[in-house]
């Protein structure tokens, strides 16, 4: 499913079929190493970003917004890298985090006043719109705002712009349940035309299983697994058990192997399902499964 | 139309959406000629993955339900199109099979088995 990338032919032209790529991409610091991270993402596609706390996904998606310096490999936002046209970059990126960008004594119609200066883009109209349609009202100060007031004005400031690229780093953590589906309607609501896209981390895998059309697997600054979600979920099977019903050659294909009094739990992938014998059960996994399997076997 | 997706079927997500669609134009629910929703409508609609509504619109596509042309959208395919019709064969040889086996299995005489086709198909 996913696309080939031989040849640097096509390298960040204008007018391909790539909203963002990510060319070997490290960066050291003293205790931590992001190491060659390569991916791309089409146009119109979302991709979840995907590792435990510490595993280098802010830092990948800050070297994408250029809120971190990067210093080798190279990253371009709809063919053109932040060296190339600074303002260009960042016009084309939308960026939420988990923290709320905003300084406390702000209000709504202050937060307007600063992105019409700052983007050339802003529309005031879909910003009113938009801060209209969520109830955010414009004379509190920002710091009286709930977390989903919190983050509703960030997606309508970000909303509101011209964009093509949606990066969020866990925005949707410490949202609630109708929240968070909201969001992710958002984001294909986004993706919907087809000419843009949307990068987003979290910890709750189920809001990826739905929406992501690919899966980026990071852990301790590496990846692990890049697949299309589909073809990711279909590559692998839970197996469950007991030991002794394990033969020696698939114990060698089991990944992450997690015993507890009565069996064992662990992925197998699904090409080496002719190892399993009738005493195993085996099941569809979930991402959060996979994930859970593969950096247990890493540690 | 109509699409329901359960997270606790063994199928995946995209033959889920397949298998459905391909039930309802053979049972005419969705007529031939009709336009299904675009592919990225349908992500947005039902709230699954582009990638996951491309690949069963490209199977139905492969299996003869369905024609995507630029700028028209899907169109469900007349059933006298020769793919179509293998389909058609491929669940009426099921069908029969079912009914074959499930005679052999009690023992029912050929000619028994005949009586009731026969009595079925004038009935």
């Amino acid at each position: 499913m996913l696309r080939q990338h031989d040849g640097d032919e096509q390298k960040g032209m204008s007018g391909n079929m790539e909203l963002l790529e990510v060319r070997n991409v490290s960066k050291h610091y003293k205790n931590f190493s992001l190491e060659n991270i390569d991916f791309v993402l089409p146009k119109g596609y979302i991709m979840g970003y995907v590792g435990q706390n510490g595993a280098g996904k802010s830092t990948t998606l800050n070297i994408i917004t250029n809120i971190c310096k990067c210093v080798e490999g190279e990253v371009y936002v709809n063919g053109i890298t932040c060296a190339e046209d600074a303002v260009r970059y960042k016009e084309y990126i939308g960026y939420i985090g988990d923290e709320f960008y905003y300084p406390d004594n702000f209000t709504v119609k202050n937060i307007r006043g600063i992105l019409k200066n700052f983007y050339t883009t802003f529309s005031p109209e879909k910003f009113d719109e938009l801060v209209k349609k969520w109830k955010l009202s414009d004379k509190m100060k920002v710091k009286d705002f709930s977390r989903g007031m919190k983050v509703k004005l960030m997606f309508a400031s970000v909303l509101s712009r011209d964009t093509k690229l949606l990066v969020l780093d866990e925005a949707t953590n410490g949202l609630d349940p109708v929240m968070r589906v909201e969001v992710l309607r958002l984001m294909q609501e986004y993706i919907a035309d087809g000419e843009r896209s949307v990068i987003f981390s979290t910890h709750i895998l189920s809001d990826l299983e739905q929406i992501a059309d690919y899966i980026f697997f990071i852990h301790d600054g590496k990846k692990v697994l890049y697949d299309a979600k589909d073809e990711l979920l279909e590559s692998y099977l839970l197996v469950k058990g007991e030991r002794k019903a394990v033969t020696a050659e698939l114990r060698r294909q089991l990944i992450g192997m997690v015993d507890n009094a009565y069996g064992f739990e662990a992925i197998l992938p699904s090409d080496k399902a002719d190892l399993l014998t009738s005493e195993l059960y085996f099941e569809k996994p979930s991402i959060d499964q996979i994930v859970v399997h593969y950096i247990k076997d890493k540690k | 139309m109509r699409i329901i997706i359960s997270n606790q079927s063994e199928l995946p997500i995209y033959a889920q959406i397949k298998e459905q669609l391909k039930e309802q134009i053979l049972n005419g629910q969705i007529p031939e000629g009709s336009t299904l929703p675009s592919i990225r409508q349908l992500a947005k609609e039902i709230g699954v993955s582009v990638i996951t509504t491309t690949r069963a619109y490209s199977d139905l596509e492969a299996e003869g339900f369905i024609a995507t042309m630029q700028g028209k959208g899907s169109v469900v395919l007349s059933k006298d199109n020769s793919m179509l019709q293998e389909q058609y064969l491929l669940r009426i040889e099921e069908g029969l099979t079912t009914a074959i086996e499930t005679a052999r299995v009690m023992g029912l005489p050929e000619e028994e088995l005949n009586r009731i086709f026969q009595n079925l198909l004038h009935g």
